[in-house]
């Protein structure tokens, strides 16, 4: 199924946005890289531990950054509130990484090291994020596999009784530590079991099946939050010292994503509306390797590990619509593609590139599988040369999984794959500090703009979840607090009764609409819009047409949705349709800051800037900055810019010819 | 394909429930059990009524949200897979499909098959952990764990904390859920400090929460998505028993 | 000590006190059976045995002082297995007020599900047993001293022999479940050992059932006269 450039609606409403009239301070400190983190760290202003209990923090989400953020600062003596829409905060998405995470601890002594890892993320990033907090980065990764092992997460050994690592995405050096298939899981299980022991100790309270809603931002900082409970459907305020928002990414904007169902941007967008800058929310990540569509019930896709591409071939027909099955299409009449575009990596070749390249033959018609979305991944070869026994070694809990979703046997036909979304790398602006526009609102792992520029490595995010929230928050959130002179506030503050008013009269009007059109309907309806004309390859007249069109598409949800039931019980539909709403929002700067990089860097490929081989052209003259957008009610979004200076690692093309 | 549903439905905590039977005839071999489900909701939405309220998240058969039990299994019929994981191919064109929630008096309905199993975060909480404050951990490397031993380990911290363990035991017990911590922390070096605390807590724990004792059914084991092993539980009584034996108090 | 006795608060420890008090009447069972296998060696052999169990340990302790050492032992452990028993099946019954309507198990067995079933009759059993051979309250021609007599006589009845053989099936199921349980609650089962201590359970289950049933049945075929 191509995807026509469709031809703008008649009148192009004008995409514009202004420049917001503030400098952004990352509060990078002075000094040699090695020494920034240090510096900033004997600068710190320190709380007393004996103080520390007076300062009450509210921290959503409890994935890798919200639950370890939430235990350290509990052990640290602080009162910490933590928030989750699970039923448990052992539920984060983290929960469903499955690769692994990166840290350099050079134990195959192959040449790795602190400064490889922050070379190889800020290549891997396109250049697009911010040297300082990279190196800090790489420097901590080292120190989250001695806190995670110390808590009793099962690593994968060797025989000797040491750590094993593999190399993965693409890395030179094996440097990424798992836990078989499932090392989200077992980091998050360590972080939550650390959380559990806090709130056993009384210094954390858990508040689980609880969504928060609002930001009240008082005088200037962020000092509480407005939450509805899940259960029982009661709105009410959350008042502290700091708030810390671990909230996760917004892939589910594309309605299609590898993110658990509930992964949502309302967190970090009311954040947004009450004044915290948004940074590239564009850059957006899309896997390879994901189990294609099999009908429009389709409710998500699910990945598999990128290290098939290991074994797997990749091919389509060569001829477009070919009606026959795969093992009967002789090998004259298949189109390696990936060999042939790019003969040194192969079927290697990097996410976006793979991602980009499937999504061109799907678009020239040979797709296949249902709706033609879908490309095979061929492993008779391998199978041929290594057997099926070495198969099955390698990978055969992943094709036990595919085969469990499509009833596909993939030993005898070649696997259907087809790229999904999976990563957000643009969240809130936040400075070294990791605090955002707001002061007092802090924010980590997914959830802010991070580490990982224009493209994330693998085995980086669960790397950076932690390195936020067990080593950097709890430092920076204290230093914040020792210095802020912070007036007592109570739930009469007439901020706190005027947010939660709004709060209650949203929910009330998604209640009243009383539609045609379920939530689903313009879910679906949106990330189709989004997937067609924000995903893998953008161009100027889809993301115009895109823009016209979002407004129009909300503004029809805002009549015609349907959400049943009352706000007082668990209403599942309620939950949705907020989400829903604020992912219009969204899609919108989403699609406005697509429109103004008007350049190709990592993830974010504008048609119009590409090499003579299709692979992204920066244009750093013109964008080597961070967009951070502001919200402005009274007109379009304004945009600052964050300079990006590289002192250490040359600007340079990628090329993995 | 076609099918008849009778799917529990209860309006709230307190509210009396029961089986209302709904027809679907708008299923394909293809979609997960829980999508079968969405397209009902959809059409329920639709037609002006109340959607089935169920728990689900990830989809992917990995954080434990999804949870009801399926013509008396729960998960349903398919071996150590999860019901988000389940596909419609294993049911037949006609088929009728019981759905009902976790069954426990430590786990409440909240709504149709939505249950609370925060029992399970307060079992954990009571000493499911290694208590090493963060920057407290000594270099990864300085810690040997045999191969075998993280393997072990491993197969019992695979455990998602689902609760079909607690639906499928005909006591309501909690014990795999609760042994399946104690076995990952309790086999590996650094859990040892605690061992013995760590496993009289939880119990205690668990006590307090009203699950039923277990009998050594292995119900739970065969509904365990996870496939996590009795052996589990036989190393949580030895645990205890040395405990007690040692006079170890919570 | 107290650490130890607070185990008694947690079903796991009812649990381990029902093992080993499982146990030594698993032993019980398993000797008595024996000892009553003698009866095909003819009148001389059983009722000797008999009354070695009575002056068994004479002249150290006195006359069946050692039968009421043993005879107290078993009553602590049927009392204690009893209690445990009750204890954990009321918290069961509490722990799901609701149940399913639709039930299918994968793993449990008929002897599993039947535990308290099978525990029940066998306590009957007991009663019925020692008013009829030990008190001989419930025997039609009691001469103490001839047990070969008394079980001759008593199983020519076929109605008390029924009593019998139904509750040795019981028994049968009971142990089934309950020794293969006991290596599991006590730490001793794996799953490299499992097939072990089932092929062990089934093993005594059938063997004791049959050993303890022949009986009756050779007295009504007229087999042991
Ligand atoms: C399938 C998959 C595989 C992956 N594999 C890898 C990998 O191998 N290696 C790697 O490094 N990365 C991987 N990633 C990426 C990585 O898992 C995530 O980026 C990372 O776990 C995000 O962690 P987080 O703590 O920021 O957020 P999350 O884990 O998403 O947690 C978000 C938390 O916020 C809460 N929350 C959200 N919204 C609200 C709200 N409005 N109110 C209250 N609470 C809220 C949620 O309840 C949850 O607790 C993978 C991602 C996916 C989808
Ligand atoms: C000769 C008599 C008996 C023997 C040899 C015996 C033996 C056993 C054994 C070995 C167990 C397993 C314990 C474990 O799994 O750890 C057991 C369990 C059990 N017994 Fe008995 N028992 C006897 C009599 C009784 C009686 C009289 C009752 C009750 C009235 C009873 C009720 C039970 C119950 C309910 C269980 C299951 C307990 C559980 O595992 O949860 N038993 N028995
Ligand atoms: C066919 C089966 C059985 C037969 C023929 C049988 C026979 C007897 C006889 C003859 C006696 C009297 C022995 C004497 O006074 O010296 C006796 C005693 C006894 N039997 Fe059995 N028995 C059987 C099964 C059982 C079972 C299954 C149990 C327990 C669960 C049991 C428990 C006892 C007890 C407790 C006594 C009393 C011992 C004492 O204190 O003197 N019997 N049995
Ligand atoms: S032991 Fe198995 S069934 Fe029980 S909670 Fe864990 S994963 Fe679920
Ligand atoms: S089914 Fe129940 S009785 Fe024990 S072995 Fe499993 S918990
Ligand atoms: S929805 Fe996550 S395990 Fe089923």
């Amino acid at each position: 199924m191509a995807i026509e450039t469709p031809t703008p609606p008649a009148r192009v409403p004008p995409a514009e946005w202004e420049l917001a009239d503030v400098v952004l301070d990352a509060k990078i400190p002075s000094g040699p890289i090695e020494r920034k983190w240090e510096k900033a760290k004997f600068e710190m202003k320190l709380v007393s531990p004996a103080n520390r209990r007076r300062f009450t923090i509210l921290v959503v989400g409890s994935g890798l950054a919200g639950a370890s953020a939430a235990a350290t600062l509990g052990e640290m003596g602080y009162h910490v509130k933590c928030f989750c829409y699970q039923d448990s905060p052992r539920r984060a998405h983290s929960i469903a990484a499955q690769g692994g995470i990166n840290a350099a601890k050079n134990y195959r002594n192959d040449g790795d090291s602190v400064y490889r890892l922050f070379y190889d993320t800020i290549k891997g990033g396109d250049f697009r994020s911010r040297e300082a907090n990279v190196y800090r980065l790489a420097e901590l990764s080292v120190n989250i596999i001695d806190q995670c092992v110390a808590q009793g997460v099962p690593f994968a050994r060797e025989y000797g009784g040491l750590l094993d690592t593999r190399s993965f995405g693409g890395a030179l050096v094996s440097r990424t530590f798992y836990a078989r298939g499932q090392t989200g899981q077992q980091l998050l299980l360590g972080a939550y079991q650390a959380l559990c022991r806090q709130i056993q100790a009384g210094t954390v309270q858990m508040f689980p099946r609880t969504e928060m809603l609002d930001l009240i931002v008082i005088d200037g900082a962020a000092r509480g939050i407005v939450t509805r409970d899940l259960v029982t459907g009661e709105v009410r305020s959350h008042l502290g010292d700091a708030v810390v928002l671990c909230t996760g990414g917004y892939g589910n904007i594309f309605y299609l994503s590898t993110n658990a169902k509930g992964c949502n941007a309302t967190a970090i967008w009311r954040a947004h509306r009450r004044g915290a800058a948004f940074a590239n929310p564009c850059f957006t990540q899309i896997h390879p390797t994901c189990i294609p569509l099999s009908g429009d019930y389709q409710s998500k896709l699910t990945l598999m590990s990128e290290s098939l591409r290991n074994d797997g071939r990749v091919w389509v027909p060569k001829q477009p619509g070919d009606p026959r099955p795969p093992n009967e299409i002789p090998e004259a009449e298949r189109d390696y593609y990936l060999e042939r575009k790019y003969p040194t990596y192969g079927n290697l070749a990097p996410r976006d590139i793979a991602s980009r390249a499937a999504k061109q033959v799907c678009d020239e018609g040979r797709g296949v599988g249902p709706g033609g979305l879908g490309v095979y991944l061929d492993f008779s070869d391998a199978i041929k040369r290594l057997g099926v026994e070495r198969i099955r070694e390698r990978y055969g809990n992943l094709f036990d999984m595919y085969e469990r979703i499509t009833g596909e046997d993939p030993y005898k036909v070649p696997m259907r794959i087809y790229p999904a979304v999976h990563y957000t790398m643009g969240g809130l602006w936040v400075d070294y500090y990791l605090m955002s526009t707001i002061p007092g609102l802090f924010v980590g792992g997914e959830a802010n703009f991070s580490d990982h520029g224009a493209n994330r490595l693998g085995a980086s995010a669960l790397m950076q979840g932690l390195a936020d929230g067990y080593f950097i928050l709890p430092l920076t959130v204290g230093n914040y607090l020792a210095q802020a002179k912070l007036p007592k506030v109570d739930l009469d503050h007439p901020v706190v009764r005027a947010v939660e008013g709004e709060v209650q009269a949203r929910i009330k009007r998604l209640l009243e609409i009383n539609g045609r059109r379920t939530v689903d309907e313009f879910h679906r309806a949106l990330g189709r819009l989004m997937w067609d004309y924000c995903g893998m390859a953008r161009n100027e007249p889809g993301l115009r047409y895109a823009l016209a069109k979002i407004p129009e598409l909300r503004e029809e949800f805002w009549q015609d949705v349907r959400v049943p039931g009352s706000g007082a019980e668990l209403n599942q539909e309620l939950e949705k349709a907020g989400r829903v709403a604020d992912f219009f929002e969204l899609a919108e700067l989403l699609a406005l800051d697509a429109l103004h990089r008007d350049e190709s860097c990592g993830c974010h490929f504008r048609e119009e800037h590409q090499t003579e081989d299709g692979e992204a052209k920066r244009d750093d003259e013109r964008f080597a900055y961070v967009a951070a957008w502001f919200w402005n009610a009274a007109g379009p979004p304004r945009l600052a810019k964050e300079p990006l200076v590289f002192e250490y690692i040359p600007l340079a093309q990628r090329s993995y010819k | 394909m076609r099918l008849i549903l009778k799917i529990w439905r209860q309006p709230g905590p307190d509210a009396p429930g029961r089986f209302v039977t709904y027809e679907h005839n708008d299923v394909n071999p293809h979609m997960s059990f829980l999508e079968m489900l969405d397209v009902l909701n959809q059409q329920l939405i639709r037609k002006g009524e109340d959607p089935i309220a169920f728990d689900h998240d990830c989809r992917e058969g990995i954080c434990g949200m999804c949870s009801m039990v399926i013509n008396g299994v729960p998960h349903g019929p398919q071996r150590a897979t999860t019901t988000c994981q389940l596909h419609m191919r294993h049911f037949k064109d006609g088929d009728v499909i019981t759905i009902e929630p976790w069954r426990a008096r430590a786990f409440p309905v909240i709504k149709d098959l939505v249950v609370d199993r925060s029992a399970f975060d307060r079992i954990i909480a009571a000493g499911g952990y290694i208590s090493v404050n963060t920057g407290a951990a000594p270099e990864a490397a300085s810690i040997l764990v045999p191969k075998t031993d993280a393997d072990r380990a491993f197969d019992a911290a695979a455990c998602i904390g689902c609760g079909a363990c607690v639906a499928a035991c005909p006591n309501a017990s909690a014990m795999l859920f609760t042994a399946a911590k104690v076995a990952h922390l309790n086999s590996l070096p650094q859990g040892q400090p605690e061992r013995y605390q760590r496993v009289v807590r939880m119990v205690a724990q668990m006590e307090k929460e009203g699950f039923g004792h277990c009998t050594n059914h292995g119900e739970c084991e065969a509904a365990c998505p996870k496939e996590i092993s009795l052996d589990t539980i036989a190393q949580l009584n030895r645990d205890l028993l040395a405990a007690a034996l040692k006079g170890v108090r919570a | 000590m107290v650490g130890t006795l607070a185990l008694y608060h947690t079903s796991v420890g009812k649990k381990i006190l029902m093992a080993v008090t499982g146990l030594v009447l698993f032993g019980f069972v398993f000797l008595h059976m024996v000892g009553n296998l003698k009866i095909y060696f003819g009148r001389e052999e059983i009722n000797t045995y008999s009354e070695f169990l009575r002056v068994v340990g004479y002249p150290l302790v006195p006359h069946e002082y050692a039968l009421w050492a043993a005879r107290l032992v078993l009553l602590a452990c049927v009392a204690l297995h009893i209690w445990a028993a009750y204890e954990v099946s009321r918290q069961d019954l509490a722990a799901r007020p609701v149940g399913y309507a639709q039930r299918k198990y994968l793993a449990a067995t008929y002897a599993s599900r039947t535990m308290r079933w099978s525990g029940v009759i066998i306590g009957l059993f007991v009663v019925y047993h020692l008013l009829h051979y030990t008190t001989g309250t419930l025997h039609p021609r009691f001469v103490p001293g001839d047990v070969y007599g008394n079980m001759v006589i008593g199983f020519q009845n076929p109605l008390a022999s029924a009593v019998y053989i139904v509750a040795m099936i019981f028994l049968g199921l009971h142990l089934y479940h309950g020794v293969w349980s006991m290596a599991q609650t006590l730490g001793w089962r794996s799953r490299r050992s499992d097939r072990l201590w089932r092929g062990f359970a089934s093993l005594m289950a059938v063997g004791i059932t049959l050993g303890y049933i022949s009986i009756p049945i050779a007295v009504l075929l007229g087999l042991v006269r």
